[in-house]
């Protein structure tokens, strides 16, 4: 399982980069990047995001 | 503009960014500002209230066409809705035009020799010896190698940069909050000179929301709640709609014009915030109030303080760790002892009940909140041994050395 985002709802705010443990997540100018081997699907992020916009995917 | 080498590159075009660049270029060094953005100052992650002392003593004149409403004191809302209020003193403060205020900051960095380019992306250190000398940075899709004796990363919660040195920026869903914030117009306010502060459980569980006047009916209106306890359904957005939702009296006609998220570092400043040739600056060295989540001003320290440092040891000749240090141990100098009391005010108040909270919406002044949020709490120790008796315990084990 690894995260992946909702570009519809995710405001690119970047509040999801800095707790990821493994530094998988990187704010671009207007989107997140997962690096998808990097992510260890510990839903951190997902927990965390204001609006909703991280969710688990299946790898 | 690129193919040369700079005394300094700072990442980020932030409140730290800009006093940073501005103070080094006031050193008479030669100073370059990259932001990923295509606009600096937007999308605003911020509830924009600043202090006007803290303009004052940055010798920032405050200007209408960014400090766009005066504030002259703040209400404080118990969960059950019984108001405190508290005077800002004589100065009291401003809400921002946070876009305009970052554009400000810039356009003062560049007046006295700053170069800046934005959409540009700095992501990679480049290293000699053990030595940060610059950056790699995508620009229009083309990637750069950008040389300096000194980068200062001031690229915020998200940042990249100052990881890539080994400088771990992470934070943790404890001490994290999760922002949510709208500009809407059309607002019903009583006090448009006031800041409103709503505190609960149910409200914004750890955090609080905020109701930041702009003036004509417009303000910024937002919440914080700690990471931890944000869960679906129960998201920043969720309780920020539905406090919206429970009062109409504000809210009937009002719409919002913009919408905003955002994540708030409100744990202890990072340990190490420089490396060789390297220093670590506002937001993403966790430089925020843990009481209020304020960072625009201990940003703003942080990046002159580090500014005034790099000028030093760049007319020193000596860019090392140790001689860096320096910005770190003047920065602790002037800010450790009262954040680490407000960290310990911040872990008591988060162990209120909301009963509990309603004691205090009783028994504190508006004088005694904003001792409060300047660290001081001594009394507060005496206050809750008088009428609540059984939280002195408590407020004895957080709140005493």
């Amino acid at each position: 399982m690894v995260a992946s985002v909702d570009r519809d709802k995710c405001m690119y705010c970047g509040g999801c980069v800095s707790i990821c443990p493994t530094d998988a997540l990187e704010l671009m100018e207007t989107f997140i990047k997962v690096d998808e081997d990097t992510c260890v699907g510990c839903g951190s992020c997902i927990r965390f995001c204001p609006v909703g916009a991280l969710y688990e995917k299946d790898e | 503009m690129m193919n040369r080498e700079y005394d300094v590159i700072v990442v980020g075009a932030g409140p730290a960014g800009s006093m940073a660049a501005k103070t080094v270029a006031e050193g008479k060094h030669s100073v370059l500002v990259l932001d990923k953005k295509q606009e600096i100052g937007t999308p605003k992650r911020c509830a924009e209230g600043i202090n006007a002392r803290v303009l004052a003593s940055l010798d920032i004149k405050p200007d209408p066409r960014w400090a766009i409403n005066n504030i002259r004191g703040a209400v404080c809302y118990s969960p059950s809705g019984n108001s405190v209020n508290t005077d800002l003193g004589a100065m009291g403060g401003y809400v921002l035009e946070r876009k305009i205020f970052e554009k400000h900051l810039a356009t003062q960095a560049i007046k006295k020799g700053a170069r800046y380019m934005v959409k540009t992306n700095a992501r990679k250190v480049l290293k000699e010896n053990g030595f940060v000398k610059g950056v790699k940075a995508d620009y229009m899709g083309e990637e750069l190698e950008l040389k300096s004796r000194i980068v200062i990363a001031a690229d915020g919660v998200d940042s990249k940069i100052a990881r890539d040195v080994g400088i771990d920026t992470k934070n943790v869903l404890e001490d994290y909050h999760s922002g949510f914030q709208y500009e809407m117009a059309g607002l019903k306010l009583e006090e448009e000179d006031k800041l409103h502060i709503y505190f609960g459980e149910k409200i914004a569980p750890k955090g609080y929301v905020w109701i930041f006047p702009k003036g004509d009916s417009v303000a910024n209106v937002g919440i914080g709640i700690l990471g931890k306890l944000s869960s679906d359904g129960n998201r920043a957005i969720d309780y920020l709609d539905r406090f919206i939702g429970s009062h109409p009296e504000i809210f009937q006609n009002a719409s919002p014009i913009e919408i905003n998220a955002g994540g708030v570092p409100m744990g202890s400043p990072l340990e190490d915030m420089v490396d060789n040739g390297f220093m670590v600056v506002g937001d993403a060295a966790h430089h925020v109030n843990p009481i209020h989540g304020g960072g625009i001003s201990l940003a703003m320290e942080a990046g002159m303080i580090a500014g005034q440092v790099a000028s030093e040891a760049l007319d020193r000749g000596d860019v090392s760790k140790k001689s860096l240090q320096e910005y770190q141990r003047r920065w602790e100098d002037k800010f450790d002892t009262k954040l680490k009391k407000l960290m310990k005010l911040r872990y008591f108040l988060e162990k209120i009940t909301d009963k509990e909270f309603e004691i205090f919406a009783e028994t504190l002044s508006g004088d005694d909140i904003m001792k409060l949020t300047e660290s001081k709490y001594k009394f507060l120790i005496r206050i809750l041994a008088k009428n609540a008796p059984h939280m002195a315990p408590l407020a004895k084990k957080f709140l005493s050395k």
